[in-house]
């Protein structure tokens, strides 16, 4: 078959416990204006057992059509009956894009389902655009950083089909949500007969947080190190709660067991974008910048006036940072009254 | 019981990053080390055989100097050590390098396969589940604990808000969390044996099952359009008040982008 006869830009459209993911609908954002762009259709596949319903919610998000395929071996995420699920849809439907979020699961069904339909797969992208390469027009430009942040490289895939990719979560652009707009449903059915390859589930252990995703929050007290102690972090939760915004950390700050790991910001941890981003006593690893930089706006303190958070904050305050929070946490509480 | 386990020599990152013309990663230029992911694999394996008996395989594939971290992971404790390289084989995005990985395991028996999750230089954690999908195998990625049940293992297997236990029938492919372990050094001994010991090569000829086109830069389907350094956001401005001077001064700043 020839490559131009693989049609459409096709998202993954990951659900646990049957909500659909943010990355979902972030895609589809994504996959909208690259299908604008060859002049073709989005489509987003959603696996799962009872997951029909949620169909609407992708529709009222941008996609043209949802394939759905629907059995009661894919009730919770497995590598082999997912792989099963999405590379037989990929041969059934030949899409010219196959995006995936580049989550926990995303990285794992990813390039199962690459090496089975035999392609190539562009990891944890942060850009993506229809471009020329060799010549070649209409091909998908994937970017990602890599070397721990150090660089960013532009990688197609000329000529295998589809063209796939894993997005890093929180970096595209969700579209505004459209009531009652409608995609086209297609329910797929293929055959699942457990063999060697699917695992059996003996146990799910969930993680209780009783705190906001920060990859929604739209103001992050950020803490690193340099605030000394967990029992510093009070402080840094009023000042997010003086705010309305929620507290975030560096890795440094998880690996000495101050802060979960949810909470996490950076290359191995999440990747944020608030509208503002205050980071306190964080020296700024690449690892961190990496995972914060397109904040809005950055406000950095820190004691140490060489500290690389100063390199990409729009504000950086030269100080100590127990002595100034503190204080600025009263001086917003006192014009919030 | 016989585990493989694949290990990447990678170039440390905090010594700076050289790019060769063709925009492909020039390794030669910079300072060497065993992958922190494929380190706590080992790790994993060797406990593993303290625990239950295991003769443990590292596999590396690379440039002839890679065999500095076979002789690394030798002193640590693995019984045998086998180096992938070819002239042919450079230059391989994850798919032609997960081909050949599964073409030179194919000579192995194994009932185990340890992979980091991922390596630091290109962080895509693709070529375990790649090897596992070629080898026609299960994969349990992202483990966090491993452990052995007759003729499977039961891992922990971490998501973002949960992780499942996981049993699979070995033989099975698992990636490695670095948070798995803290890895034992080398021993004096150790060291000793492992300057001695006889490293196996494997050249194009000993892949078994892969087709030339699927090999090196040429069977790498993705392809790099540009690589270059990253690109940051220039500094703004920088400040150095009494403490209520810089709250004034965060204040209009945020009364200025119209935040409070």
């Amino acid at each position: 078959m020839a490559l131009e006869d693989y049609k459409g830009v096709f998202i993954y459209a990951q659900q646990v416990d049957n909500k659909i993911d943010n990355i979902a609908y972030e895609l589809i954002g994504k996959g909208r204006e690259l299908a604008d762009a060859l002049s073709t259709d989005v489509t987003a596949v959603l696996v799962g057992s009872g997951v029909k319903e949620l169909a609407d919610s992708l529709g009222e998000y941008g996609a043209d059509k949802v394939i759905v395929v629907d059995d009661p071996q894919l009730k919770e995420y497995r590598t082999e009956p997912y792989t099963h699920a999405l590379a037989s849809v990929i041969n059934e439907f030949k899409p010219e894009i196959m995006l995936v979020g580049a989550t926990a699961i995303g990285r794992d069904l990813g390039p199962r389902v690459s090496a089975r339909v035999a392609t190539g797969l562009t990891a944890d992208c942060t850009f993506l655009e229809i471009g020329e390469f060799r010549e070649k027009p209409n091909q998908l430009l994937m970017t990602r950083p890599a070397f721990g942040g150090n660089t960013i490289a532009t990688i197609a895939c000329p000529d295998n089909r589809p063209q796939m990719a894993t997005v890093r979560p929180g970096v595209m652009q969700k579209l505004e949500r459209v009531p009652g707009r409608k995609a086209e449903v297609i329910e797929y059915k293929t055959e699942f007969i457990p063999d060697h390859k699917y695992v059996e589930i003996l146990d799910i252990v969930k993680s209780v947080s009783e705190t906001v995703d920060i990859m929604d929050a739209k103001i992050l007290v950020s803490g690193g190190r340099g605030m000394g102690s967990p029992e510093n972090f009070g402080m840094l939760e009023e000042l997010a709660e003086a705010l309305g915004g929620q507290v975030s950390c560096s890795r440094a700050v998880v690996d000495a067991g101050w802060k979960p790991k949810a909470l996490q910001v950076g290359q191995t941890g999440k990747t944020v974008r608030p509208n503002l981003y205050i980071a306190c006593g964080i020296s700024g690893a690449i690892q961190h910048l990496a995972g914060m930089e397109e904040s809005d706006v950055i406000i950095a303190i820190n004691k140490d006036e060489t500290a690389p958070i100063f390199d990409v904050a729009d504000y950086g305050i030269v100080g100590d940072v127990k002595v100034i929070v503190p204080k600025l946490t009263e001086a917003i509480k006192s014009i919030a009254k | 019981m016989k585990i493989v386990v694949c290990i990447k020599q990678v170039p440390d990152t905090k010594g700076g990053v050289k790019f060769k013309p063709d925009g492909t990663l020039d390794r030669g230029a910079m300072l060497s080390i065993m992958n922190p992911d494929d380190k706590a694999g080992l790790e994993a394996a060797l406990r593993l055989k303290d625990q239950y008996g295991a003769e443990v395989t590292v596999l590396s594939m690379g440039l002839p100097k890679a065999e500095d971290v076979l002789r690394e992971a030798l002193a640590m404790g693995a019984d045998k050590a086998i180096l992938v390289t070819d002239r042919v084989l450079g230059g391989a995005d994850t798919w032609a390098t997960s081909t050949t990985i599964a073409g030179a395991i194919r000579n192995l028996e194994y009932d185990l396969i340890i992979t980091g999750r991922q390596a630091i230089d290109g962080d895509t954690a693709q070529v375990g589940p790649q090897i596992s999908e070629h080898l026609n195998i299960p994969v349990i990625s992202y483990a966090q604990d491993i452990k052995i049940d007759g003729d499977s293992v039961i891992v922990e297997r971490q998501f973002d808000d949960r992780y499942h236990v996981l049993k699979a029938k070995m033989p099975c492919l698992i990636t490695a969390l670095s948070e798995l372990n803290t890895p034992r050094y080398m021993t004096p001994g150790g060291i000793f044996d492992a300057y001695e010991a006889e490293i196996t090569q494997y050249g194009r000829a000993d892949l078994v099952d892969v087709d030339d086109s699927n090999l090196g830069l040429n069977g790498s389907p993705t392809k790099i359009a540009k690589a270059s350094d990253k690109v940051r956001k220039g500094a703004g401005e920088k400040v150095s008040l009494d403490p209520e001077a810089s709250v004034k001064y965060i204040m209009d700043k945020l009364s200025e982008k119209h935040i409070i």
